[in-house]
């Protein structure tokens, strides 16, 4: 059995109006039919662009967020082995509190410990993720991003948790930041045998971390594989053109960039058949009627007109 | 503003930050520099002084709030004497002590501006926070509810509820915190609201944590902040609001010495006694101003930004 | 549009029912010996108790008085004052006048006063005359109405007596223009003063709200000189949370300037008011209180009206 099990998740949030009696106009689809399965000891690369349902799958996963429908099954207790690392840095701790009660917070809630044995696992926890453990009567206005960031992770640790959920954990932080940051996570890794959801959007962060991908679209997994399969040989057009449209250091690779036309649907009424099709550049009748499943087996892609092995996606109007 | 002024602005505050000190100390700090707020507290403190001693003033003068000493106080003419060494401040036309009457107004307007603050503070910091971080029917109805209730005014209400019921301080309390309550509920739910969404709660949220802990722990230091500037406003108001009332004769009993009456009483008096206008108008004044003030600096030195 | 007007205008009326039904459990709910009692005054005599128990009817059963009260009501018959025995309809219209001229009058300094000081204000921020301006609102909302009343009657009677203010009962000034500005001059200052630190405050709050946004950098950039960005575009845009406080101000005031009209001794409805409440004139408060809960409720909905015009954000749904 997976560590973690996702079976057909929706979520999707009401859009109310009125005063008195709140009426509803509409359903945002943020997460429209998503399963996939983390194994133990994975990290498993959540990819999309901002909207896509990434963070509230995120959000489904620790719990936050109650799914519409669909199943999540967890083997432990998703309150206390399921942690998450938060994306603002700013946000996500109190402004109000100290460091140290912050970070003790999973240990407080879950009554766990002595007042004193706390402490001693804060500092603990704070010099595993190179924090100054005497800096622990601080509040969080006294740290940079990428310490507050630090301090989010110990928080996530407290309690030992078998999973955690990064969402977009470095990508509110500098440049220079990300790769600590992001080698903490790794390292953290090895060290205590975490298994990682990571969700981003910037590909290269993602493919750097994770053992397997998946790319979402307006709320639905697109295509799903193992790291260095689903950048070298992408199936899905959408794949392609994200990897196409990032920034890879890499001199041999051809540079024409996709462009995608048009702006991502309203989630609200998503598109029909393939909800890729107004902007994908392989289109054809099929797609707008007949939406297509998730299929393969280890790399798996939901796509009428898969790209084959090497070749490349060619935009309409790029076109040789 | 633009934005470098901000950031320059911010620099000394981040040199600080780096010795450790929250953001009560640093807010305390910043209050102690602000030579407007430093005075206005003084103020404040001999206006307490002035009531809790009140008492005290009594027995050194001899002389009781409310009982007249005509031979004493009132010229052959029948007119108050002035300010000296019997009678501090003069006298007022019945021949009463005016320092002393003074003294136990500032009872009254504390006791009344206090703890119709205290009050509408308690009350509106449960309430909207409740309303804030639940939402739903309720907290719908709940802000419409407030916004009527703002959109009439104190006097309106409190005259109708005196007429029906009778004046007395009780009321004048009521009516106030009543008020109050209703604007601090207001602020204090819009902020939940904001909190509530914040990545922090999640935080604890995803742990499980109970919704009362979020509430008290997570959200509610938060609004210590906001709710702090509009209870130290709301005193001053509160105490111009029963001054009023009692001028008006709709306050406290009318022989009670409280400020409003003290003044109501001057009107036909003050050419031939101005100090009867004047003390009472001053006091009023000066303690309003000094309790606006001070709200106005706690502001600033919570949020330095603005 | 007019479905927006239609349900804004429902809600009123349920808040002016809601005013009705509260006003009328407060004086009537309770036996009718004591409901006489109370609306006859502690020391009257038992005869004037039961007189009033039988012309209003106190033995009936409440809902059917509640009933009668909301017809009276419907019909614009607000009873009659017990003290004088007129219509309280009547006592009403006299005392509008006084009220209406203090209130436009005084509208109309302190949106001179208020919003000038706030573009003042707001047009050079931390310089010394905004530190200035924001020190005089400061002392403008600190001191009471009936302080700075006092002191101005003081003033202009006993320390600058030969300016000829004075305060009185309102004279229209279709009898005698002098009497009547004699007798206004100084309550529409003394409203105006009090009203126009709100409006210095809240214009200049506003206005660098205003001046902040990316259209106003825009205007600068394009070269409209800085006087055309602050009336053209800036104070235009600012003004819209000064017109709605406008609104609802002139419509609360309407409902009677108790404080001033007190001071003064101008006979407007606050004074009238203030007056029955002392007399334990019960007709004539219920009947006040309700006319100045539906100039509020009106001018909330004119405002909310007005303002989907100004803010073409606002959408009404």
């Amino acid at each position: 059995m997976s560590l973690l099990d996702v079976s057909d998740v929706r979520k999707y949030f009401p859009i109310k109006s009125g005063i008195f009696f709140q009426r509803e106009v509409g359903r945002v689809h943020a997460v429209d039919g998503v399963s996939l399965s983390v194994e133990a000891g994975e990290t498993l690369g959540v990819v999309g662009e901002s909207g896509c349902g990434k963070s509230t799958l995120a959000r489904c996963m620790t719990g936050l967020h109650e799914v519409t429908s669909g199943n999540i099954t967890f083997d432990g207790d998703v309150r206390r082995d399921v942690q998450m690392v938060f994306q603002d840095p700013y946000g996500s701790l109190n402004p109000r509190r100290r460091i140290g009660s912050i970070i003790a917070d999973p240990l407080v809630i879950h009554r766990e410990g002595t007042p004193s044995s706390r402490r001693d696992r804060v500092r603990d926890l704070m010099a595993l993720v190179g924090l100054n453990p005497e800096h622990y009567n601080r509040f969080p206005a006294e740290f940079s991003g990428g310490q507050r960031q630090r301090v989010g992770i110990a928080r996530a640790l407290a309690l030992n948790p078998r999973l955690v959920v990064c969402d977009e954990p470095v990508s509110a932080l500098d440049v220079s930041i990300q790769a600590q940051v992001v080698n903490l996570l790794k390292d953290l890794q090895a060290e205590l045998g975490l298994t990682y959801v990571f969700i981003a959007h910037d590909l290269s962060v993602v493919r750097y971390v994770s053992d397997r991908v998946a790319v979402m679209y307006l709320g639905k997994i697109v295509e799903i594989a193992p790291g260095e399969e689903l950048y070298e040989r992408p199936r899905h057009p959408y794949t392609a053109a994200l990897l196409s449209a990032a920034s890879v250091a890499d001199p041999d690779r051809p540079r024409d960039r996709v462009i995608l036309r048009g702006d991502v649907p309203s989630p609200i009424s998503p598109p029909s058949g393939c909800r890729f099709h107004p902007r994908c550049p392989k289109a054809q009748e099929r797609c707008t009627v007949e939406e297509p499943r998730l299929m393969g087996d280890g790399h798996k892609w939901a796509c009428h007109f898969p790209l084959e092995p090497g070749e490349r996606l060619q935009s309409r109007e790029v076109g040789e | 503003m633009s934005l470098t002024d901000a950031a320059f602005e911010a620099e000394p505050v981040h040199a600080e930050v780096v010795h450790g000190k929250g953001p009560w100390q640093l807010a305390w700090e910043r209050l102690r520099r602000d030579k407007a707020a430093v005075i206005s507290m003084v103020v404040i403190v001999l206006v307490a002084l002035l009531a809790i001693l009140a008492p005290l003033f009594a027995l050194i003068t001899g002389h009781d709030p409310l009982t007249q000493y005509p031979s004493t106080a009132l010229t052959p003419e029948g007119l108050p004497v002035g300010p000296g060494a019997d009678f501090w401040l003069g006298a007022d036309s019945l021949g009463r002590d005016l320092f002393v009457r003074l003294a136990y107004g500032a009872r009254i307007s504390l006791l009344v501006g206090l703890s119709a603050t205290f009050l509408a503070t308690l009350f509106g910091v449960i309430v909207g926070l409740l309303a804030g971080y639940y939402g739903g029917w309720v907290d719908g109805v709940l802000a419409r509810v407030l916004d009527v209730v703002l959109s009439f005014p104190y006097l309106l209400v409190a005259i109708v509820l005196v007429a029906a019921v009778g004046a007395s301080v009780s009321l004048t309390i009521f009516v106030i915190a009543f008020f109050s309550f209703a604007a601090m509920a207001r602020v204090v739910r819009g902020q939940t609201i904001g909190y509530r969404e914040r990545e922090f709660t999640e935080a604890v949220r995803s742990l499980g944590a109970s919704p009362l802990r979020i509430m008290v722990i997570d959200v509610l230091p938060n609004l210590v902040a906001p709710v702090t500037v509009l209870a130290s406003l709301l005193i001053p108001t509160s105490i111009v609001f029963e001054a009023t009332l009692s001028f008006l004769g709709l306050g406290v009993d009318p022989r009670t010495p409280s400020w409003g009456a003290i003044l109501a009483d001057s009107t036909d008096f003050y050419r031939v006694a101005p100090g009867l206008l004047v003390f009472p108008a001053v006091l009023l004044l000066l303690t309003t101003l000094a309790f606006n003030l001070l709200g106005d600096g706690i502001r600033d030195a919570l949020d330095p930004k603005r | 549009m007019w479905r927006f007007l239609i349900r804004r205008i429902v809600f009123g009326i349920v808040v002016l029912w809601l005013v009705a039904t509260t006003v009328f459990l407060l004086f009537f709910a309770g036996p009718a010996d004591n409901v006489a009692r109370r609306l006859a005054g502690p020391r009257a005599p038992i005869e004037v108790v039961e007189q009033i128990k039988d012309t209003l009817g106190l033995d009936r059963p409440l809902f059917t008085q509640y009933l009668g009260f909301l017809g009276d009501l419907l019909r614009g018959d607000l009873g009659t004052s017990f003290i004088s025995q007129t219509p309280v309809s009547t006592l009403i219209l006299q005392s509008l006048p006084g009220t209406l001229w203090l209130v436009f009058g005084a509208a109309v300094l302190w949106m001179i006063m208020g919003v000038g000081g706030g573009v003042l204000s707001a047009t050079k921020p931390r310089s010394l005359r905004d530190r200035t301006l924001t020190v005089l609102v400061l002392a403008g909302i600190s001191l009471p109405t009936f302080v700075l009343g006092i002191l101005m009657i003081y003033l202009a009677l006993s320390v600058f007596p030969g300016t000829g203010l004075q305060p009185g009962p309102y004279i229209s000034p279709f009898v005698d223009v002098g009497a009547f500005l004699s007798t206004m001059v100084m309550p529409w200052v003394c409203l105006a003063v009090v009203q126009a630190a709100v409006y210095v405050r809240l214009t200049r709050g506003s206005m660098l709200d205003t001046m902040g946004e990316d259209y106003i950098r825009t205007a600068r950039a394009k070269g409209v000189p800085e006087r055309g960005v602050v009336y053209r575009h800036g104070l235009r845009a600012a003004l819209t949370p000064v017109i709605t406080q406008f609104g609802v101000d002139v419509g609360t005031l309407l409902g009677g300037v108790v404080v001033t009209e007190s001071v003064f001794g101008l006979q407007g409805i606050g004074q009238l008011m203030i007056r029955s409440v002392r007399d334990g004139d019960l007709p004539v408060i219920i009947g006040a209180a309700i006319l100045a809960a539906a100039f509020i409720v009106i001018a909330n909905i004119l405002v909310d009206v007005t303002y989907s015009f100004l803010d073409p954000r606002v959408r009404l749904a």
